[in-house]
Parts: C-alpha cells; sequence; structure tokens
C-alpha cells in the first residue's frame, strides 16, 4: 500500500507542476480551437453534396474530429523523449537504483499530464468548441461513461508504445528518428486523422491486427455514436487485448535493457 | 564573409556528428519520408471517397503538396527552434549564446540545424513533377525562377512565425505547447483557402499567413489565374514577416534578463 500511495504523489506533482503553467494553456485553447474549425472545413467541402460517407454523417465527423484531437490531450505524452533523454544523460542509472519501479514512475508523470490536460485543455476546449460549431453530444450516459473508460485504455496502450520506444534507446544509443517514426504511425494508424473505416478495404485489414487502433479510433467511435451495442463491448475487449499483451515486450526489454546497461558519457 | 565560414564549419561538424550516429539518421531520413507520406495519404483516402474538393481535383492538391515540402524542407533544416523556451530559456542556455561574437539568432540556428531535412526538397520536387505530369502542365523558361522566389518567400514565412513564437519566451519564460500545434495549423494553407470560412481565412492569409506556403504560390504554377495576386504576394509577406521576426527577436533579447539562479 505504501508503494501505491507513492505512485498517486508523483501523479499529484506532475499535475501540480502542469498547474503552474496553466496561463499559457488558454492560448493553447485558441489554437486548437482553429485546428479543428479548420478541419471541420475542411470536412464540409470533402463531403460536399454527399449526406454521408462510410456511413457518417458531416456532423458526425465533425464531431469525431473534436473529440479525436480532445483525447489526444489526455493520453498524449513526451515520456518516450523523457525516458531516451535521461538514458542519454546518465540519469536512468542513478533512477534504477531507487526504491519504485522506472517505467512505473515514468508512467505516473505521464498520468498526471494526461489528467491537467483533461481538466485544463479538453473540458474547456470543448464547450468552446460545442459552442462554434455543430457537435453531437450523445444524451446517453452510458456512452459517456463507456467513452471514459475507453480513453483509459487509450492512455495505457499509447504509454506502453512510449515506453516501449523509451527503452529501445538503450539499444539503439541515440532515437530521436525511431520517436518521430513511431509519432507518424500513431498519427495515421491510430485513427486521429481519419476514421480507420475511410481506408481501403486491405488498409483496414492491416490495421486490424495492430495496436494503434486502441488509441484514438476506438474511443472517438464510441463518441460519435460510429459503434452501437455490442460493437462497443468488443472494441474495448480489443483495447484491452493489447494493454495486456504489450506488458510481455515491455518486461522483456526492461530485463535486457538493464542486464547491458552502458551510461553513455558518464 | 565571417558568418560564411563559421556557418560551413558547424555544417561539417554537424555532419560529422550525425554520421557517427549513423542508424539513427537512417532511421530519421525514412520518419521524413513516413512523415510526407501521411499527408499524402490522407490526400489519396479523402479523394477515395470524393472526386473534387470546392472545384479543385486530386491532382492540384498534390502538387500544392509537393510546393509546400520545398519551402517547409528548407525551414525545418535551418529554423529548428520550436523548444527554444526549455532548451534556451529554462536551462540557462541563452546567457551562453550571448556571449558568442555572432547574433544570437544566427547562433542558435547554426547550432540546431538539421540537414537531413533538405531531403524534402527533392520528395516535393518528386512530387510535383509527377503531379505537373498527370496534369499536362508545362514548364516555361521563368518557372525555375519564380519558383525559386515563392520557395524563398514561403521559407522566410514559416521561420518569421516560428521565431516570433520563440521570441515570446522572452516576455513569459513558462512552458507553452504552442509550437507543435503551430505545425497542424500549417497544414491547412495547402488546402484551397475559399473551403474555410472568411475568420481561418483571414487567419491564414494575414496573421499565421501558412496560406503562402502553399495554396497560394502552388496556384500559379497550376494556372489558377483568380489566385495571381496572392501568389505574387508570397515574397513581399516573406520579407515583411522575417523582418518583424527579425525585430521583436532583438526587442526580446534586450529585455532577457535570464531564468533566475
Amino acid at each position: 500500500m505504501g508503494n501505491f500511495s507513492m505512485y498517486v504523489e508523483m501523479i499529484r506533482i506532475r499535475f501540480l507542476m502542469m498547474l503552474a503553467y496553466r496561463t499559457n494553456y488558454y492560448s493553447g485553447i485558441l489554437i486548437y480551437s482553429i485546428n479543428i474549425g479548420a478541419y471541420y472545413f475542411l470536412w464540409q467541402a470533402i463531403y460536399g453534396t454527399q449526406e454521408s460517407i462510410q456511413g457518417m454523417s458531416v456532423s458526425q465527423m465533425t464531431t469525431y474530429v473534436a473529440i479525436a484531437w480532445m483525447a489526444r490531450a489526455f493520453y498524449f505524452n513526451n515520456i518516450d523523449r523523457e525516458i531516451s533523454q535521461e538514458i542519454q544523460d546518465g540519469k536512468v542509472a542513478v533512477e534504477m537504483i531507487r526504491p519504485y519501479h522506472y517505467l512505473g514512475v515514468k508512467t505516473m508523470q505521464g498520468l498526471g499530464e494526461g489528467l491537467f490536460r483533461l481538466l485544463f485543455f479538453s473540458v474547456p476546449g470543448m464547450i468552446i468548441i460545442w459552442l462554434a460549431f455543430p457537435i453531437d453530444f450523445s444524451n446517453q450516459w452510458s456512452v459517456w461513461a463507456l467513452f471514459f473508460l475507453s480513453i483509459i485504455f487509450s492512455f495505457i496502450v499509447n504509454t506502453q508504445l512510449n515506453l516501449i520506444t523509451g527503452i529501445l534507446t538503450f539499444f539503439l544509443m541515440y532515437n530521436t528518428g525511431l520517436i518521430r517514426a513511431k509519432r507518424v504511425v500513431i498519427d495515421l494508424f491510430s485513427g486521429l486523422l481519419l476514421p480507420i473505416s475511410f481506408y481501403p478495404l486491405w488498409a483496414q485489414d492491416v490495421m486490424g491486427y495492430l495496436p494503434f487502433q486502441a488509441i484514438s479510433y476506438i474511443p472517438s467511435m464510441i463518441f460519435t455514436g460510429g459503434f452501437v451495442g455490442s460493437e462497443i463491448y468488443s472494441a474495448i475487449g480489443i483495447q484491452i487485448f493489447w494493454s495486456v499483451l504489450l506488458i510481455i515486450p515491455i518486461q522483456a526489454l526492461w530485463m535486457l535493457a538493464k542486464r547491458q546497461l552502458i551510461v553513455q558519457g558518464g | 564573409m565571417y558568418y560564411f565560414s563559421i556557418f560551413f564549419q558547424y555544417a561539417a561538424q554537424y555532419l560529422k556528428t550525425r554520421m557517427s550516429y549513423r542508424e539513427d539518421l537512417v532511421v530519421e531520413l525514412i520518419s521524413d519520408l513516413l512523415f510526407q507520406a501521411v499527408n499524402l495519404i490522407f490526400i489519396l483516402v479523402v479523394f477515395g471517397h470524393t472526386t473534387l474538393l470546392n472545384g479543385w481535383n486530386r491532382e492540384e492538391i498534390i502538387f500544392i503538396y509537393g510546393f509546400f515540402l520545398v519551402p517547409y524542407a528548407i525551414f525545418s533544416s535551418f529554423f529548428n527552434i520550436w523548444d527554444f523556451n526549455e532548451r534556451y530559456i529554462v536551462k540557462g542556455e541563452m546567457d551562453r549564446i550571448l556571449t558568442r561574437p555572432i547574433h544570437s539568432l544566427f547562433q542558435i540556428i547554426i547550432e540546431r540545424m538539421e540537414l537531413e531535412s533538405m531531403f524534402g526538397v527533392v520528395t516535393g520536387l518528386v512530387i510535383m513533377f509527377y503531379a505537373g505530369s498527370q496534369l499536362g502542365l508545362t514548364l516555361h523558361w521563368y518557372d525555375p525562377f519564380v519558383f525559386l522566389l515563392m520557395v524563398i518567400g514561403g521559407a522566410f514565412i514559416y521561420a518569421g512565425i516560428f521565431i516570433c513564437l520563440a521570441a515570446i519566451s522572452f516576455w513569459s519564460d513558462s512552458k507553452t505547447d504552442i509550437m507543435p500545434m503551430m505545425y497542424n495549423i500549417g497544414n491547412y494553407g495547402r488546402y484551397p483557402v475559399d473551403i474555410y470560412n472568411q475568420v481561418i481565412r483571414f487567419v491564414l492569409t494575414w496573421i499565421l499567413p501558412f496560406a503562402f506556403v502553399g495554396v497560394y504560390p502552388a496556384a500559379f504554377f497550376l494556372g489558377r489565374t483568380e489566385w495571381y495576386g496572392y501568389a505574387f504576394l508570397t515574397p513581399v509577406m516573406g520579407v515583411v514577416f522575417l523582418t518583424i521576426a527579425y525585430f521583436m527577436w532583438n526587442a526580446g533579447v534586450k529585455k532577457y534578463r535570464g531564468a533566475g539562479n
């Protein structure tokens, strides 16, 4: 239990750290709104006179874009870059002898950041966007509950992928390229830029076998009502599946990394 | 002349460092290509569901994207200042910069350049030539010169915007997440701006003039005469924005007091 409260403390500290910088977030909300606004008009032009594309109406699409970006503020973090930096600076050696699990700490810091952005960024941002654009909010409380459950798994899967990318620095020494590549792959395959159902069928098949759909596509589809009934539960099942499965490579890589720890330029 | 020689010495040094982590360089080039592919895939997927975007066809939109990549490549090779606040202000590195004998902005540019991004010029030209041949465009004798002017204008606009944003750090040294989001906004200049409403169109033309690094100059090569006025404004806007940024930077440096320690 003592261990548990320590991790909660880490969430709290990161949250407070972000809170100290909150004024800048208001300008961030403005930029985000312009971003989503531009997307809205772009999609309107894409739809043109069509009523719906792939079973989604233009207002569902707008909602999809808005929620996908707002949810991103919650699950997104830079712990891959932080880990990679700490490995390169040699700080990780000290972190390893401390009485906590290094990866656990990083995850908690990411969570603290995510919770902060959810409360101070996504919620006010969503209200502003709702005032400016036609967004469909579901009136079923169960959709909201399932959406929030789903973004927890978005956070888990995205953070796990970040941990893997970060740990790989141990073996690559220098991995800005990999971090960037991972970000691009996630933008494309997670459904952030385009719902996966818009892709050609063969591409959808491939993405069905990958963990990235769990990050953005699934929660956004739940929120917009693109998934209904049993579809929702099987989608969350996919998220749980990946959350569990990805523990294996993380543990394996972490053990290997500890065995061949070389501190660069220490 | 002095600045030139310093520039080349830094560039040579940079290439040596990059070459010592060769695998990473390869991954980085691949990730750049991937990044460029993402936007192309977006266009292709979207045009799988429609034939025209407000009267512009797929190849025209692809052509605009190809054009965009060229000034963008130049910008990202030399103005890698998106983390200026964290790297220089918060960590106190700015103090070191100010002791150097050359202009502080130039010092930062040469320290942070990422020459491998220049590869984007090649990708951009390939995409433009592909789309151009699909559209049956012909090359006039003056096109390369106009192109050069437009590219320089576009790179200046990007540089101007990001230098201004970086300079804000001199007044407020706390962390902002604006920079990464600004990269997203840059994307919207690549679509015909008449799809947006007045506000966004105004922002993309005069406030954050990303439309001048995409649709406006590309419209010239696509023969869209209704946009020629804006197209020829591109180099002017570039010079104006870079000048504003330069003065804002200098004012910021004057104001800079260092992050307490």
